[in-house]
């Protein structure tokens, strides 16, 4: 992994602090032209509207410039749009340990699947219910575990 | 104005409007879960308008950037439905709005999804998972309070009647239009039919189809809501925190 990628990979999504945008699958290309070390990240927003998004452009500019490229530029695309199925296995666990539960895997019919049962990420029941399709944050809905009585996050299947 | 200019803008500013409307619930909203809801979807559509209206001032070609458009303009230059203008009446009216409005956009961004223009297209990719949810929410509350009480059963159909007459606008034929909406109807119909069925709601009667909005003639609500939206960036152009 190049000095840069790994810069940039370790950055950390300013909402949910627990996993880097490497993780979410934010994260698209980190590519340095070795002539003149000009660095162009590409990034992919979860959400139109995430607000999250000049927080980590900043983020990542910061990032590459401490491990010494201060010539670098930040593009965002939106296609192809981001999913949750780009989260990766390690992000999982890391939302999972951090009490927010990992999303479903997406439908390929491209309709919003209604997930018949989520685990609570404390105690792990599938007795769980939903409280409403919108969280703290875009990306994620807001639910209740009916065996620890515990309300948590659950990222959302997009 | 070319053709593909007038539809970016027009959407656009659909989901511009939609989305101060909707930010007007923050602190109000029936309960806290609600007003986290209603708060996330208007940002989706504030998300959106910015993608469309970037888009729209690159079409024009005059220098005009998101900003420029949302907060420099008057209202006979607004291109919005006046479905999204409209106050937002009780919570019912607000979630008939919301089915109708989601509705329409889950097949219009779909439609985009798959046309030849690569920055609607993606745009349409992206923004249709979200309408999903949009639809799904409010689908949810119009059958809750629908099939609910005999008095939310009355100020649903209330609701649903009030708003009737506004969605016939957002399917004028546009043939030159990216996607036309006038082949959007159908899925309209069977969405809202399925919903307000179970519901148990009567689909109203179409008869008065008020129109104007695509043409810059807006209710006199329109100018209200703009003189909110833009008053900072007027008093202080350029601001920024």
């Amino acid at each position: 992994m190049s000095n840069a990628l790994a810069a940039v990979a370790a950055v950390v999504d300013p909402e949910i602090r627990v996993v880097t945008i490497a993780d979410l699958g934010i994260l698209r290309s980190v590519e340095e032209d070795p002539g003149t070390g000009r660095v162009v990240v590409t990034i992919t927003p979860t959400y139109t509207g995430c607000p999250a998004m000049d927080v980590i452009r900043a983020d990542i500019r910061r990032a590459l410039a401490a491990a010494g490229h201060v010539d670098a530029e930040v593009h965002t695309v939106h296609s192809p749009a981001w999913s949750t199925d780009w989260i990766t296995d390690a992000g999982r666990a890391k939302l999972a340990a951090a009490g927010i539960a990992p999303p479903a895997p997406v439908r390929r019919d491209g309709v919003v699947p209604l997930t018949l049962s989520v685990r609570c990420p404390r105690c792990g029941s599938p007795e769980t219910e939903q409280l409403s399709q919108f969280g703290s944050t875009a990306c994620k809905a807001l639910w209740r575990c009916r065996a620890c009585s515990e309300p948590f996050d659950q990222v959302k299947a997009l | 104005m070319s053709a593909p200019f007038a539809f970016t803008l027009a959407l656009g500013d659909d989901a511009l409007i939609a989305a101060q409307r909707l930010a007007e619930w923050s602190t109000r909203a029936p309960e806290m879960e609600e007003d986290i809801a209603l708060a996330n979807i208007a940002l989706d559509q504030l998300g959106a308008a910015r993608l469309l209206l970037t888009y729209a001032g690159e079409l024009e070609g005059a220098g005009r950037d998101e900003d420029a458009l949302a907060f420099l303009r008057d209202d006979r230059e607004f291109r919005n439905c006046l479905l999204v203008e409209l106050p937002n009446g009780d919570f019912a009216v607000t979630m008939a709005k919301l089915l109708a409005l989601s509705a329409y956009q889950l097949p219009l961004y779909t439609a985009l999804a798959g046309c030849a223009d690569e920055r609607l297209a993606a745009i349409g990719g992206k923004a249709r998972k979200e309408s999903a949810y949009h639809l799904d929410h409010a689908a949810l509350w119009v059958k809750r309070l629908g099939d609910g009480t005999e008095e939310s059963h009355r100020r649903m159909q209330a609701g649903v009647d009030q708003v009737w007459p506004y969605v016939h606008e957002l399917f004028a034929a546009q043939p030159e239009a990216p996607i036309d909406p006038a082949t959007l109807r159908g899925d309209f119909d069977a969405t809202v039919a399925a919903v307000l069925a179970e519901a148990t709601l009567a689909v109203p009667q179409s008869g008065w189809a008020p129109a104007g909005g695509r043409d810059g003639v807006h209710t006199e609500h329109l100018s209200y809501l703009l003189a909110e939206m833009q008053v900072l960036h007027r008093a202080h152009p350029g601001a920024r925190w």
